[in-house]
């Protein structure tokens, strides 16, 4: 059937079950939103602005396993994306940015809103297609799914050129091409399971790859016959219910402290889907230390790369961990996790963990929890617990400071679920324009707004490294934050430093849920609250500081 | 995981599209990787072409920069070529200044490396050697003395002995596993 390419365009993305697409329009894609408009059947979500529609399709990606669709118009609209797409490239992401583009006949000119998107991306994607001629149209959509979905997921840029949206060709309908999994190597797992046999304190490393292969029933099965704890990465975070007896919670920087005692203390390190990032390994040397490490992933160049380990098993997490189940014997508890209590130390005069224990009760049953970047973001990470996998939205690799507005917005829709949003008021004010797209859109969110006044992680590290000179991190605002709220349409509630957290927290939460639409709270913090326990950077785990006075 | 630097050279069939050459010299840019040369050009297949990198670095270098590469969805198949298995050749051209007294002292050295004057005029000679790199370095340290105006290489390019190739490769080679 003969149609334009902005219709085939469509047609494609409703091929590969595309419901949702978080955009804003501009002159390079009229032709692109005109198809969008006369098929009518895909919602679309207007943003403010497009880095906060990239960020809403990765929250949609990460609730959903879903490939996210975002779109934008040239130039601005395009360059706009950029560090949405960095963020879901450094935590592997499946997402599908389509933008538009001037002519072929204006292509190279430095004509108005051009930009070279495609450059500009290549180092940040999986992969980019620059399309100019409307017959490789269906041909690169349907591979930029196939691309963002399969083995490492992460981000595909298309860029469509005018010409290409308007010109008619053939459409013939075609189903998704089925992710051919990868082949399981047995004898690589049969050699894991060895190691493991052997050693007498296994130690299960979870970090986001298991969460993008959802891998969670064989992983609990694999923890429950070895009787070892687990712990995982900022990524790997909700894979294992945090309620479970053998999960330790967060290894790395600011992880537990019963987290750092049995990596210390293990001899067999199975790492199940993570790349040791500079965060979790902090020091690369000292990392492993004697200690048997395997590594799972289904990414070829992550092995040896940060870590030299014993053995490298190329195989999808969930796959792995299936096939260890059935070769492993069971073994004796090795580490009493209850002494620790899985809990950070030092959290007496926390108002934060106050707050976030709360909101895991108050927070309506499984809530996806979205954070921004920085002091919050660990405190979440630390004590707010999630029983589920796909529920939590954090920007681990690339730290974007304003991820969360935008990603809160596309993990609503992706779960259909209310969403709690863990901010600062640093991160809050990079893409507060987002909370209109909330209210329009009636999306049922609680904003835990951490109101410090300060940018608390860069302070903390002033206070440690640079002898407290607080260099620009004291924020002088003085934004009215309830007022705020209310005049976009939302509903502002002030938790200060004597109100009954829950009392204003259930609050918050029913009228959420009640009225479909965005809370903000400000919850006033101290400035002087710092994260702890922490490892310095470069430092072994025996280092971990668990006081300031440290 | 840092070793002693050696110098490695690495073929790749890629996609025969614009831009690739930018992906994969972009790649070796943003990772740190040392590059000595990189030659590109068309194949017997319309849709691959053909890149040799020289890289000089060590182990950790070889085996991160191959695996890199072959995440590159442009990158179809990519190997370690082996010393031993190869045969290596580069094409010099080289113009130096070279009055009529200074001219026979050149051919002399033309003749002992096999290089042959592509060009004459009054005072200059392009003159031309193909070879293993070795050769051509070895070859330039003689000409040298007598001035470069200016000089081209076109990157060590490679092909294995006998039946082996590269589109039949299934592994990195024996350098990488």
């Amino acid at each position: 059937m003969k149609m334009k390419g902005a219709d085939i365009l469509i047609n494609c993305l409703t091929e590969q079950g595309v419901d949702t697409i978080f955009g804003y329009p501009g002159g390079a894609v009229l032709d692109i939103y005109d198809a969008l408009y006369r098929n009518g059947k895909i919602n679309h979500i207007l943003t403010a602005h497009e880095q906060g529609a990239a960020h809403a399709a990765d929250g949609y990606a990460r609730v959903t396993g879903k490939v996210g669709v975002c779109f934008a118009t040239s130039g601005p609209g395009a360059t706009n994306l950029v560090t949405g797409i960095a963020t879901a490239y450094m935590d592997s992401i499946p997402l599908v940015a389509v933008t538009g583009n001037v002519g072929l006949n204006n292509l190279g000119r430095d004509s108005f809103q051009e930009v070279d998107i495609a450059g500009i991306t290549m180092p940040i994607t999986k992969h980019n297609f620059i399309v100019k001629d409307v017959a490789e149209l269906a041909d690169v959509v349907r591979r930029a799914f196939y691309i963002a979905g399969s083995g490492r997921k992460g981000p595909v840029l298309i860029d469509v050129l005018k010409n290409v949206q308007t010109a008619e060709y053939d459409y013939e309908p075609a189903k998704p091409v089925p992710l051919k999994p990868l082949e399981t190597p047995q004898g690589k797992i049969k050699a894991a399971a060895e190691i493991i046999n052997a050693s007498k304190k296994p130690l299960l490393m979870i970090g986001g790859g298991a969460a993008a292969s959802d891998a969670t029933v064989p992983l609990i099965k694999l923890a429950k016959k070895l009787n070892s704890p687990v712990t995982y990465t900022l990524m790997g975070k909700g894979v294992i219910p945090d309620s479970d007896e053998n999960n330790l919670g967060m290894l790395g920087m600011h992880g537990t402290v019963a987290a750092a005692k049995a990596l210390i203390e293990s001899d067999c390190i199975v790492a199940l889907g993570t790349r040791f990032s500079d965060r979790v390994a902090l020091n690369r040397k000292l990392f492993a230390n004697g200690k048997k490490v395997i590594h799972v992933d289904i990414d070829n160049a992550e092995f040896n790369k940060n870590v030299p380990v014993s053995l490298t098993v190329l195989a999808d997490v969930s796959a792995c961990a299936e096939g260890l189940c059935k070769l492993v014997e069971s073994k004796k508890k090795w580490f009493d996790c209850g002494i620790y209590a899985a809990q950070p130390t030092d959290s007496e005069n926390c108002r934060a963990y106050e707050i976030l224990r709360a909101a895991a009760v108050e927070a309506p049953e499984n809530s996806p929890l979205i954070t921004d970047v920085g002091q919050h973001q660990m405190w979440a990470a630390q004590i707010y617990p999630l029983n589920s996998p796909r529920r939590f939205c954090t920007s681990g690799g690339l730290g974007t400071m304003g991820y969360g507005m935008g990603a809160a917005i596309g993990a609503a829709f992706g779960s259909g679920k209310p969403c709690v949003l863990v901010t600062g008021d640093g991160c809050f004010n990079m893409n507060l324009n987002e909370l209109s797209t909330a209210v329009t859109e009636g999306v049922p969110l609680v904003i835990l707004l951490m109101n410090n006044g300060v940018l608390g992680m860069v302070r903390q590290w002033q206070k440690i490294f640079y002898s407290g000179r607080f260099s620009q991190t004291t924020l002088k605002k003085k934004t009215d934050y309830i007022k705020f709220a209310e005049s976009f349409g939302a509903k502002g509630i002030l938790l200060d430093k004597n109100d009954d957290v829950k009392e204003k927290l259930e609050e918050a939460f029913g009228y959420a849920v009640k009225n479909c639409s965005p809370v903000l709270v400000d919850c006033r913090i101290s400035g002087d609250d710092n994260v702890l326990p922490m490892i310095k950077p470069g430092a072994a785990y025996e280092t971990q500081l668990r006081k300031m006075e440290d | 995981m840092e070793g002693q630097l050696k110098k490695y050279t690495i073929g790749a069939l890629v996609s025969n599209k614009s831009g690739v050459l930018t992906r994969i010299s972009g790649l070796f840019a943003r990772r740190g990787y040392n590059i000595e040369s990189i030659a590109a050009c068309a194949t017997e297949d319309p849709e691959l072409s053909r890149m040799t990198v020289v890289l000089v670095g060590d182990e950790y270098t070889l085996y991160q920069m191959i695996r890199q590469m072959d995440k590159l969805e442009d990158v179809k198949k990519i190997g370690c070529a082996n010393e031993l298995d190869c045969v290596y050749r580069e094409l010099l051209l080289a113009k130096v200044a070279a009055t009529a007294e200074v001219r026979s002292q050149i051919t002399l050295i033309n003749e002992i490396y096999k290089a042959k004057v592509v060009d004459l005029s009054i005072d200059t000679m392009i003159l031309e050697l193909t070879g293993d790199p070795e050769k051509l370095d070895a070859y330039l340290k003689v000409i040298e003395p007598f001035g470069i105006l200016e000089m081209q290489r076109t990157g060590t390019t490679v092909l294995a002995r006998g039946k082996h190739t590269l589109k039949d490769r299934d592994c990195y080679g024996d350098h990488v596993n």
